[in-house]
């Protein structure tokens, strides 16, 4: 048996352009009255701000474009957003809920 | 991110809207069923989840039929469905249901053993939208599997399904039953799954009721060998983390505490039999005495949910005996398996023996050890006529 693995572990960076693959599914619970994540096997509840992460999330941007956007619409430290959203980015790519597109998707 | 909780939590309980607090906090709106379309299979694994008394594929509900239910899941809030069998791929309006779970929006997940699968039709159901693929394996190689599943070439035919369906673009789950005969080629079985680029292991020690119980001697695993495992999925989650996420199910009968069976009965999840039995949990029919409501009776599944007698005997933590009723854990386990308290006990309500807080843990702890000792291993096959005997090895 190959021995060597075929996927190696996602690392992002301000550059990186994360995009939700097919398989997970963020869609928003009427009966729950809240956004959910679904997954293989799990239900994830994101809060508000991740809501908003993962909907720029698109395989375009780059994380820091997600941070810009952010950093203007809520006049907060784009240092600090960046920091905050690649540790979310980063814990969802290690879980399988994210690719990292590493050129901008057609 | 201003407060303590994760930015994306693990799925609490949520009960509906508008419910008064307290009303109804013991249980919530299901998340997602295992719909068994079948029980017929090719395969004749002696630890099947079914149970002994299989329904026969006259009984089984119609296409017309599961896609009712299907829409009636949707409208009460359930988010997730699990198509299993039996084999579900036996079934030849699979495709048809998958195709229909997605139009009413619930996120489909094939519970398969793949011996039946094509790449057509692998890429048939991930166009119907499907959105996971879970393939169960016997063991790392084709000797020690195709005679656990009772099923020749069956290992072969896995891993080619296992291919396609990363080749069609779905993720995939490997599902490694283990028991005392194949727990020996876990390391392997690990090194398969990410050969396989499996996005998921579960590691499912098997759990004794039904067919694993009729075959528990051939089955336990060794204390030794739990001690093994341990270590070898401990290394593997931490060598493997964001390349392939894996599930530990212990073994429960060496453990100290035991598992939040279902995650609760009747709390978050629920069973539907081929023939349409909505059930707390897939084996909850081993349980004599009690009752099950259909889906083809003249009741909602949303009723059947809230005020069944089956899913209010054993939900919260009213029903509990000593010593669950005082114990810190029973909000966390619930008290265990209703099941296999029924199997070791005789009664569905006492405390699961798994616990080392029941009378019984000692006991079954012992039995576990000796069983696992006789090195008994000729297997009783699942079958609709109650099992046939592995032959003796000439």
């Amino acid at each position: 048996m190959d021995q060597s693995s075929r996927k190696s572990r996602p690392i992002y960076d301000a550059t990186s352009r994360p995009v939700i693959p097919r398989h997970v599914k963020l869609r928003f619970d009427i009966t729950r009255d809240r956004w959910v994540i679904l997954a293989p096997e799990r239900v994830l509840v994101p809060d508000d701000i991740a809501v908003e992460v993962l909907q720029l999330c698109d395989g375009q941007r780059r994380i820091q474009d997600v941070v810009d956007l952010l950093a203007a619409k809520y006049t907060a430290d784009p240092d600090l957003i960046l920091t905050d959203c690649l540790a979310l980015l980063q814990d969802l790519a290690n879980k399988g809920y994210l690719l990292a597109a590493s050129e901008p998707q057609p | 991110m201003t407060d303590q909780s994760p930015p994306v939590a693990d799925f609490q309980l949520i009960t509906r809207t508008g419910d008064e607090v307290g009303q109804k906090t013991t249980y919530g709106i299901p998340l997602a069923v295992l719909a068994e379309l079948t029980h017929r299979c090719p395969l004749q694994c002696p630890y099947c989840s079914n149970p002994l008394e299989m329904e026969v594929a006259s009984a089984e509900l119609t296409t017309a039929e599961w896609c009712r239910v299907m829409d009636e899941l949707a409208e009460i809030g359930v988010l997730q469905i699990h198509f299993s069998g039996g084999e579900p791929a036996v079934r030849k309006d699979l495709v048809e249901l998958v195709r229909h779970a997605t139009q009413v929006g619930l996120y489909s997940n094939l519970i398969t053993s793949a011996v039946m699968l094509t790449k057509a039709r692998l890429q048939e159901l991930a166009d119907a939208g499907l959105c996971h693929v879970q393939i169960s394996v016997q063991g790392s190689e084709s000797i020690v599997a195709d005679r656990v599943g009772g099923f020749k070439n069956g290992h072969v035919k896995k891993l080619q399904v296992a291919a396609w369906t990363r080749e069609v673009g779905l993720p995939l789950t490997i599902n490694a039953v283990m028991h005392r005969q194949n727990l020996h080629q876990l390391p392997e079985i690990i090194d398969m799954a990410v050969a396989l680029d499996a996005d998921r292991l579960e590691v499912a020690n098997v759990q004794y009721y039904g067919w694993a119980l009729k075959n528990r001697e051939a089955l336990i695993p060794t204390f030794a060998q739990v001690e093994t495992t341990n270590q070898i999925v401990a290394e593997a989650q931490d060598r493997l983390a964001g390349i392939l996420d894996i599930d530990y199910v212990v073994p429960d009968y060496y453990a100290q505490r035991p598992k939040q069976c279902m995650g609760g009965w009747g709390r978050q999840f629920f069973n539907i039999s081929p023939s349409g039995k909505v059930l707390p949990c897939h084996a909850a029919e081993s349980i004599t005495g009690m009752e099950f409501d259909s889906v083809r009776g003249n009741k909602s599944i949303r009723w059947i949910w809230d005020n069944s007698e089956a899913f209010n005997k054993y939900r919260g933590t009213g029903w509990m005996p000593e010593p669950c009723q005082s114990c810190e854990f029973k909000e966390i386990d619930f008290g265990g398996c209703r099941c296999q308290a029924f199997a070791l006990t005789g009664s569905a309500g006492n405390t699961d023996p798994a616990c080392a807080k029941s009378d019984l843990h000692a006991q079954i702890f012992a039995r576990a050890t000796t069983e696992s000792a006789e090195a008994q291993d000729r297997f009783i096959y699942r079958n609709f006529a109650g099992g046939a005997v592995e032959a003796e090895e000439l």
